[in-house]
């Protein structure tokens, strides 16, 4: 078993603590030890997008983050995202625009929109495409998820 | 004065999913994301070779790490029983021999996920290698090695389908055309990944969390496998992280877990990492299929006969059966009198094909639709005109016996080569190919014909469904019918609102359990919008019509002139409000003769099963299609970029818009995938890239303009009309893309996908026939 280190960082707002072993990775924190399941494994890699979080504000893939870098970090997941004002404009763009089938590639979209939106609040639809490119989507073909992410950047639902 | 309501239709508008909220939120709980108490999780040792005589297994060491609950091989489940579609032929644990890398060899139950993985490290297999059957070729070679003892010829079974005399049609011909066609591995890449949990209660009954798409067939065949009751098993399926035909078949981690759930008396779950799923889930059916066709000067089609070899891989699941699907795309797409086809199914060291999206009609329609361009342009025909000219009509019976009560194929030809201007841009590209710009454009035509209402291969394939009606008006709706996130809960809630006059927001589906929800055949082959929608309707018009029976003696206004709207029961001519629906549902059971209003619905559709050669009419209703496909091709570097795509779909009638929409640029993309950029890569029987780094998936940059037309037939047999539309999207694009190349270029790609360097050296090979008007000089196959 891989030595464990005490971390103290922020999720959701809220602070905690932490013993976690030096070879886990954020991804088993938030999943595993913290009970956070919307932030998903799709990968494992960093390819597929599914695992997005946001660290101190940028967007991050967090199957390839080390749980012991979350030290001292402030993270958002999903849960936390979809209770702010930018969450939830985002979740009802996506109902409305049909981006969502079967939804497991969802909150990693939903964190990388919100992480660009952030950095970008009026977006091209070519900044959007590029924005989620990293994302990987087998369902929709995007195209909704754009058409999403647009009416979300203009404050339509 | 009275209230009124005028009536107000659901059919066609834009419905949201009733479960996108919370998947948008993070808050749906897939499989991966439930745990039982008490639950040990499981891994899977697999096969290191590719081809080898198991000597040895120890496990001893596995065995005394701590944290480890159980490690199985076969020898510790002498009760396993074999698995396979088509054929029974694999156990889920391998005894004496591997056959795949993917081979299961043992299993672990542990504590965690890290310790049952450290065990398998620990678990030592001693082999004897026997040579690799490493493609179908080399398979059916003389002397060559026998994958299964009892298959010495590897040949695990053929198919075989006739109509007419194809010599006949051969003789009529004044244009005949060969190719061979070559089709590759892909495979579904669900976002996520496999996975199961099994328990067992204090009485031995069996619960299952499963992402399978066919929870009532599973339950009979988990209790065939493990040789228990099938009352005593229970299907539970958690939301589904995509599906795509994957999940139709039991493969051998489910009943691996089960095993370890029975030894350990515990919970086990088990699921794939994502090089796992790319390694041991099933692909789509590779092919080799050479196709030759004729037609008369005017344009008519005289004879077509194919003949595929299906790499079967080292065992059978349903990508054996999907000559089945082919057979149809060849016999009856378009009007040809004469048809033969024959398959062989060929065992190697290979993976093996299940069922994927499209199921053997992506790769028919590729060689059929080439081969349409292949003929026009030796005929000098339009390649327009020649496809309407062959076009099957409404009304129509095929020499297979597929009945078509409504067709939309001229329909979506006509509308799919207008909207993108097909005839003039592809005259004008053809025009540009010699033109010095290394960077050409094409435009490409393709059509697909494919089941959309049902297909009848099993004994029924019906669905059930329960409704209820509660005191509150509220409406549950259980459905046996699966929702893998193509959006049939939504769409099988709107059908009952539609019939009962209700917002979306008074129906809950359930949908997800083997023990409250009646029987369905499954989610495949487009079925569910179809099926289970008549279903649906089926059982909100027995409760109407209870209703409006009630209402009549506490109204006084006849059942016949009653209509709901928006929770209230009204006169249908006035639209006037007579009382809440809510209101009667109390009185009717808070009264001295007590009643629910509670209905149940089966509907089996009138299609038919095929007889032994393949005849019958299969489908209570046919989709149909055509996608045209503008491409730019890169000749320096091979690249091709897929700019726009022009679907005309007959989907019968369109109820829900956004979900449909959501089907068909979601199946269109996939199929583009298929076309140029996805391939599974095996190697002697090795897969060389199970990673999205080196397995592409089309993503966001890469999607092109999509521009959708529905052509609306209404079929009479049809939910308000509806045809399903599941699989349609995706069957066209390799075969339009293919013919876009061959008008930018002048190549004919016979092989997929067109990746850059499949198209670079296509366009710098010396190129034999300069276009695709061969005359009736044949073309050796390849």
């Amino acid at each position: 078993m891989s030595p464990l280190r005490e971390i103290v960082f922020t999720i959701n707002g809220a602070p905690r603590r932490a013993s976690v072993p030096l070879d886990m990775t954020a991804l088993a924190l938030i999943r595993d030890v913290l009970g956070f399941t919307g932030t998903k494994y799709g990968c494992g890699e960093g390819e597929c997008g599914s695992c997005t979080i946001l660290v101190d504000g940028a967007s991050v893939n967090a199957c390839l983050m080390f749980a012991v870098d979350c030290d001292g970090r402030d993270l958002t997941t999903i849960e936390g995202m979809a209770v702010t004002p930018l969450g939830e404009r985002l979740r009802d763009a996506f109902v409305a625009h049909g981006a969502v089938q079967c939804g497991f590639c969802t909150p990693g979209i939903v964190m990388q929109a919100a992480s660009l939106l952030a950095h970008d609040p009026h977006p091209t639809r070519e900044a959007i495409v590029r924005g989620i490119e990293g994302n990987l989507c087998r369902c929709t073909g995007y195209v909704k998820i754009v058409d999403a992410i647009a009416a979300a950047a203009v404050g339509e639902p | 004065m009275a209230t009124v309501i005028e009536k107000r239709s659901l059919i066609g508008q834009k419905i949201a999913k009733l479960d996108a909220p919370d998947k948008a939120s993070g808050r749906t709980r897939y499989l991966h994301d439930l745990d039982l108490p008490g639950q040990l999780h499981a891994k899977i040792l697999r096969s290191s070779r590719v081809h080898a005589r198991i000597i040895n297994i120890d496990t001893s060491r596995a065995r005394a790490l701590p944290g480890v609950h159980a490690v199985l091989t076969a020898a510790d489940v002498p009760y396993q029983r074999p698995l396979g579609i088509v054929a029974k032929d694999h156990l889920p644990l391998k005894t004496d021999k591997v056959r795949s890398l993917r081979d299961e060899i043992a299993a672990v139950a542990a504590d965690t996920v890290e310790i049952a993985e450290q065990a398998l490290a620990l678990i030592d297999v001693e082999y004897e290698d026997l040579p690799i059957v490493a493609d179908v070729h080399t398979a059916l070679a003389l002397g060559a090695p026998a994958v299964h003892a009892n298959h010495p010829d590897n040949v695990t079974t053929t198919w075989d389908y006739a109509q007419g005399d194809v010599a006949h049609g051969e003789a009529e011909s004044d244009v005949v055309i060969e190719d061979t066609f070559r089709l590759h591995y892909v495979t579904h890449c669900c976002m996520g990944v496999s996975g199961i949990i099994a328990d067992f209660d204090a009485l031995g009954n069996l619960t299952l969390w499963s992402n399978t798409q066919v929870p009532f067939l599973h339950k009979r065949e988990f209790a065939q496998l493990l040789d228990i009751d099938p009352a005593r098993i229970r299907i539970i399926q958690p939301p589904i992280g995509g599906g795509f035909g994957s999940k139709l078949d039991i493969y051998p981690f489910e009943p691996i877990a089960i095993f370890l759930a029975k030894a350990t008396r515990r919970p086990v779950k088990l699921v794939f990492t994502r090089e796992e799923e790319f390694i041991a889930s099933p692909t789509r059916q590779p092919v080799v299929l050479t196709l030759r066709s004729g037609a008369k000067k005017d344009g008519t089609l005289t004879f077509r006969s194919v003949e595929t070899l299906h790499d079967n891989g080292a065992y059978t699941s349903w990508g054996a059966s999907t000559p089945f699907v082919m057979m149809q795309t060849v016999s009856s797409l378009y009007r040809v009198p004469h048809c033969k086809y024959h398959t062989t199914v060929v065992y190697t060291n290979n993976p093996y094909a299940g069922s994927f999206r499209g199921y053997g009609n992506l790769q028919g329609t590729f060689a059929v639709e080439s081969h349409m361009d292949r003929l026009a342009e030796t005929l000098g025909i339009d390649p327009l005109e020649f496809r309407l000219k062959n076009a099957q009509r409404p009304g129509e019976t095929t020499p297979q016996g597929l009945h078509f009560r409504t067709c939309g194929l001229q329909e979506c030809l006509r509308t799919a080569a207008e909207r993108s201007d097909y005839q003039r841009r592809h005259r004008e590209y053809a025009a540009r190919q010699a033109d010095p710009s290394p960077v050409k454009r094409g435009v490409g035509i393709a059509s697909m014909l494919h089941v959309g209402g049902g297909a009848k291969i099993y004994p029924s394939d019906g669905c059930g469904t329960i409704l209820k009606i509660d005191d509150f008006a509220q409406v549950t709706l259980m459905t046996g019918a699966s929702e893998i996130g193509q959006g049939s809960e939504t769409v099988l809630a709107q059908l009952v609102c539609e019939e009962l006059g209700l917002p979306l927001t008074s129906v809950k589906v359930v949908n997800n359990d083997t023990d409250i929800t009646p029987w369905d055949v499954g989610v495949h082959a487009s079925r569910t919008t179809f099926i289970a929608g008549n279903s649906a309707i089926g059982a909100a018009r027995k409760a109407k019509a209870k209703i409006f029976a009630a209402a009549e003696k506490v109204t006084g206004v006849a059942a016949g002139e009653l209509d709901l709207r928006a929770g209230q029961i009204v006169e249908a001519q006035s639209g006037r409000v007579l009382m809440a629906l809510d209101k009667l549902v109390r009185s009717l059971h808070f009264s001295d003769k007590a009643e629910l209003v509670m209905t149940t619905h089966y509907y089996e559709p009138p299609s038919k099963h095929q007889d032994k050669a393949f005849k019958g009419d299969v489908s209570a209703a046919y989709a149909w299609a055509t996608q045209v496909v503008e491409v730019e091709v890169d000749t320096d570097t091979g690249i091709v970029r897929t700019l726009k795509v022009t679907a005309a779909h007959d989907v019968g009638r369109v109820l829900n818009r956004l979900g449909i929409e959501g089907q068909i640029e979601g199946g269109i993309v996939m199929g583009q995938g298929y076309a140029t950029t996805e391939e599974l890569i095996v190697d002697r029987g090795v897969i060389r890239n199970p990673a999205f780094r080196d397995y592409k998936l089309v993503t966001a940059p890469e999607v092109p303009e999509i521009d959708i037309h529905f052509i609306e037939t209404m079929d009479g047999e049809g939910p308000q009309g509806a045809k399903g539309v599941g699989e349609a999207p995706a069957i066209c694009m390799a075969a339009a893309t293919a013919n876009a190349i061959y008008n930018a270029t002048g190549v004919r790609i016979r092989e997929l996908p067109f990746t850059p360097e499949k198209v670079y050296r296509a366009l710098h090979a010396p190129r034999p026939p300069a276009s695709d008007a061969a005359g009736t000089a044949m073309q050796a196959p390849a």
